[in-house]
């Protein structure tokens, strides 16, 4: 959208949706026929890469997350700057689980740390605490030629993975955790598309089927659909709270066996857009429905820190595996996600993440060591950066104080959002909010009057997007619509982040509301 | 697993078991020299827990990681990052006055002023600026438009990126290709069998100081009927591992033979800033096709990749590449939008790395005098070479460019044969050899191609002037000795 574009916001935006639509599915051949080329009459022939001999399945990608709510959003932002009078000063963008960039601050031992491993001659400046100059030391000792701008090792410097399975032996109660088995990566997201690339396979009716959540993140949908599997949906249930239903997999699985071979199940817990977190029996009850329909485990676990809820607690997909017994233990086939991106430290700019395999075929594992070397090292910075989150100051440290306080009022800041964001909600009617049990989002139910489903489906949009668009542009505040995450047909939601200040977030929660409102009686 | 009843373990069959995973994945070659990789690293502990060997540190030239082979990081470069990971420091007066203002400027540039944020899918949008800024200075004007630009982490990110839109996967259709060179770093080749792709290798020819010839571009393209479909060409400018520096007139060549077969030209130009000797200059791809004119100019399609890991920056560890892409269909344009997307962003630090690197000090600047110092002398690499084609077996290109010299040994058939028994590529048996009695890393040809019964192998020529010397005192002795062993 420029300047020149002669298309109203919505007219641009429709453009815009039908080639990055929304909806879960569109035919390849509704895009062939829309680039912006053919759309104003040029034509585009004579490409060597065009639209119709591009890889189909990358025509299939949607990433409503930075879609084109988020384009808009960007050009009203230019638009402020230039000047143009809106009815807000600021897009308020609550689209997207970015905690530093909604004034969250960096915790101050972390930042130490990795300035000391950028700039190591500040080794020598005593205005940094003595076990920040330690575990700089420790990290630069184990890069190439003592220095974060080195290649590591594919998998991820040894010591931080060591680290990293200690952590996890402290988390889950002493169960042992083998360095090897843990691979450091680009974000979760790097590690999760890598299994996936790993596990995907077959052809026709034996194409490799994925069960992933409904509502879902969208990173699953899309790295599905670049891999060509066959997404499976199963439905967390919005009245008990988004929970997962067993009855609800098996549905899912039994009639997907009919077209596709399910080899995959992924679960998100704390959930992403919904905000539940399982129970210990759930997750039994997941793991045993893994190994009776032989299905591989993949647990997103990057919320693990964020859960608010009085009386929810979270559980490890492989604590609970392993407590279980050998029955499941030495036989289902995991593995677990988490990031430094999310919980109290927010560090999304750094790209660093890890997953723990489980019980994986010794050959296949040796298959996986080979495809990380492709990508040739995870970010040094970010491997470091997770070494600190797994390995904190302790009690007798003199960080050890001030990295609580700050570790402390990010989780408590984040719990009274939650509720204070699901109490709000709940006052308005037409929005229906169930608790945010944990994560960073909030994913309210809209009523949404039939003349406004009718005036949405006349100009080409999904109703959720044309609400969130109207509201991007009378309140400047930018959330995704449900249809992005996938919502049961005729239900539509948003996803909005409880990123924002306290004060802000009300201000927000507020406007929204008044919105709701307004919109519920423009279409009445 | 011992404990585990025996009835439990016979029931149970692997989910992930190797028929159950992806071909493409399978398909990629493992890489030859893993097994000295595994001892490079054993040998690394033997040395840390004082085993005794013939020499006290192993020297790892094998990658192409300056900063792993001793050079050390830029000054200016490390205090801006620093600057940027602990903002208390863009106050004090501990770091200079131009590092601070850049510090200050980067961070601006971030949601809520932290390199932990998020940025825009390609970069954020003033260090995006920068880099097309920077293309354009070094294209003598040409104009680049930031919207074209992408940064990844790392530049084989943004290549996996494109040469996925390149593939077609239908499982009907046959094969995409993409022309690689021969010998082509082992990377890219597995990055495109992942993908489901094949490479259609071209031969650069060795006595010709590895060069590229059209004629062979041609022949690579045939054998390629009925095998797969060739959508691209890869090109790596200068070259890895050769060393081959492109003269303008073979990429115009390049160029035109890319416009007459309709293949999108990929340009991989990481090692742009490493070219020595007064002959050679490095030329963008962009830059010869924009003074080639329309319509070559205008309907080329071309992606050129750069990278911070490489030059005198070396910051490999950051991962901070881009790709500037020029001519593609603006439909195509919107799906690499959300393929980008889709990955979130590139890490920032190593955003910043490329900022440092486009827009590096200048004359006047306080760190400029410090930063000028560091450039590496190009009489050190003629230096090696001139010791390395001393010895007996060793003839080596001249090395124009990139960070790797890939002299060739004439191995005595003797040990040719040995290597043969023992079921080894003779060049890897050379190299284990070379790691286990010198304590010197380096990768055998046979990892990137060769002309069949020719050997070589590749080290990092980018290293401390000491480890170099060391380096060559090692190679030198232990060649003599392996020539006597196997005469």
């Amino acid at each position: 959208y420029s300047d020149h574009c002669p298309l109203t916001p919505l007219k641009w935006a429709r453009q815009l949706f039908l080639i990055n639509s929304f909806s879960v599915r569109r035919s390849a051949r509704d895009i062939t026929n829309m680039s912006q080329q053919a759309a104003n009459g040029l034509p585009c022939r004579g490409k060597v890469l065009n639209l119709d001999n591009m890889n189909p399945n990358v025509r299939r990608v949607e990433y409503a997350v930075r879609g084109a709510i988020v384009q808009r959003a960007l050009q009203i932002d230019k638009e402020l700057k230039e000047g143009v009078k809106k009815p807000f000063t600021e897009v308020i963008k609550a689209n997207i689980g970015d905690a530093h960039a909604m004034g969250q601050k960096p915790i101050t031992f972390l930042r130490q740390v990795l300035a000391l491993c950028a700039y190591p001659d500040l080794l020598d400046d005593n205005k940094f605490p003595d076990d920040s100059k330690q575990r700089a030391r420790r990290i630069l000792e184990a890069c190439g030629g003592h220095s974060i701008g080195a290649y590591s090792s594919s998998q991820g410097i040894e010591c931080i993975r060591q680290d990293v399975a200690r952590y996890i032996e402290k988390r889950d109660d002493g169960i042992s955790s083998d360095p090897d088995n843990i691979y450091l990566a680009t974000g979760a997201s790097d590690a999760i598309v890598t299994m996936l690339k790993l596990l995907v396979c077959g052809k026709g009716r034996d194409r490799t089927g994925v069960m992933i959540s409904i509502p879902q993140y969208p990173l699953y949908s899309a790295a599905l659909a670049d891999l060509a599997a066959v997404q499976i949906n199963y439905y967390l249930d919005e009245d008990k709270c988004w929970s997962l239903d067993i009855a609800e997999l098996k549905r899912a699985v039994t009639a997907a066996r009919q077209h596709c071979n399910p080899r995959v199940i992924c679960i998100i817990n704390p959930g992403n857009p919904t905000g539940q977190v399982q129970s210990r029996q759930c997750i039994e009850d997941v793991i045993r429905f893994a190994k009776e329909e032989h299905l591989f485990l993949m647990a997103d676990e990057v919320y693990q820190d964020n859960v608010y809820a009085e009386g929810c607690k979270f559980h490890s997909f492989k604590r609970v595996l392993f407590e279980m017994g050998p029955e499941y233990s030495t036989t289902v086939e995991m593995a677990s996600f988490h990031s430094t991106s999310k919980c109290y430290m927010g560090e999304c700019g750094f790209r660093g993440g890890y997953m723990e395999v489980i019980n994986m075929d010794p050959e296949v594992k040796a298959q996986l060591t080979k495809l990380v070397s492709v990508r040739l090292c995870p970010p040094v910075p970010g491997q470091a950066l997770l070494d600190l989150v797994v390995n904190p100051p302790q009690p007798d440290e003199p960080s050890y104080d001030k990295f609580m306080k700050e570790r402390t009022a990010v989780l408590a800041a984040l719990a009274e959002k939650a509720g204070l964001t699901e109490q709000i909600f709940n006052t308005v009617p037409g929005i229906t909010c169930n608790p945010v049990q944990g994560a960073m989002y909030t994913f309210p139910r809209i009523t949404l009057p039939q003349k406004a489903i009718d005036k949405a489906k006349a100009e080409g949009q999904v109703p959720d997007m044309f609400y969130c668009m109207k509201l991007l542009e009378e309140e400047g505040i930018c959330l995704v619509p449900g249809s992005g995450f996938g919502q049961r047909e005729g239900t539509f939601h948003f996803r909005m982040t409880i990123l924002p200040p306290t004060e802000k977030l009300k201000f927000v929660l507020q406007k929204i509301s008044d919105f709701h409102i307004r919109f519920t009686q423009e279409f009445s | 697993r011992s404990l585990v009843p025996q009835k439990v373990q016979k029931n149970h069959r692997k989910m992930s078991a190797l028929q159950e995973m992806s071909p493409n994945v399978r398909n990629i070659k493992q890489l030859q020299y893993v097994a000295l990789i595994r001892r490079a690293s054993q040998i690394k502990e033997e040395l840390r827990q004082k085993v005794r060997k013939p020499y006290k540190e192993m020297i790892d030239v094998c990658w192409g990681d300056p900063h792993r082979a001793g050079v050390k990081p830029l000054t200016f470069v490390r205090q801006v990052l620093a600057a940027c990971l602990y903002p208390q420091l863009v106050d004090s007066d501990t770091l200079p006055v131009d590092v601070r203002q850049r510090a200050r400027m980067l961070l601006r540039g971030c949601a809520g002023g932290s390199v932990g944020s998020y940025t825009a899918p390609a970069g954020t949008s003033e260090i995006v600026h920068g880099i097309s800024e920077f293309i354009t200075r070094r294209d003598g004007g040409a104009p680049s438009y930031p919207e074209n630009i992408y940064i990844s982490p790392g530049s084989q990110w943004a290549l996996q990126n494109i040469i996925n839109v390149l593939v077609n996967s239908e499982p009907s259709s046959p094969k995409t290709g993409v022309l690689t060179p021969l010998p082509c770093y082992s990377t890219t080749i597995s990055s495109m069998v992942g993908l489901g792709a094949v490479a259609v290798p071209y031969s650069l020819c060795e006595e010709r100081g590895w060069e590229l010839q059209v004629e062979e571009l041609q022949r690579a393209l045939e054998s390629a009927k009925g095998v797969c479909k060739p959508v691209a060409l890869y090109i790596v400018n200068p070259g890895n591992p050769t060393g081959y520096v492109q003269s303008r007139k073979s990429m115009q060549e390049v160029i035109r033979f890319a416009s007459e077969k309709r293949l999108f030209l990929l340009a991989d130009e990481v090692y742009q800033d490493c070219v020595y000797g007064d002959n050679s200059e490095f030329v963008s791809y962009k830059r010869v096709l924009a003074e080639m004119g329309p319509p070559l100019s205008d309907t080329v399609e071309l992606a050129s990749f750069h990278s911070a890991s490489k030059g005198f920056m070396g910051e490999c560890g950051l991962r901070g590449g881009y790709v500037e892409l020029v001519n593609m269909d603006p439909a195509v344009m919107k799906y690499i939008y959300t393929l980008f997307s889709a990955d979130s962003c590139a890490p920032v630090l190593g955003q910043f790395a490329l900022d440092l690197l486009t827009s590096p000090p200048q004359p006047g600047d306080p760190s400029y005098p410090l930063y000028r110092q560091v450039r590496g002398s190009d009489d050190q690499f003629a230096g090696c070479l001139i010791v390395v084609n001393s010895l007996p077996g060793f003839s080596c290109q001249p090395v124009e460019g990139g960070v790797f010299a890939f002299p060739r040994m004439h191995l005595p058939p003797a040990a040719i044969h040995k290597a043969t028994e023992m079921g080894m590529q003779p060049d890897l048996f050379y190299c284990a050899r070379l790691l286990e009695e010198a304590g010197v890393f380096v990768i055998p040809g046979c990892e990137y191609g060769q002309k069949e019964g020719t050997y070589h192998i590749r080290f990092c020529i980018m290293v401390q002037e000491d480890i170099m010397e060391e380096l060559l005192r090692r190679l030198t002795s232990f060649h003599t000795q392996f020539m006597k062993d196997f005469s």
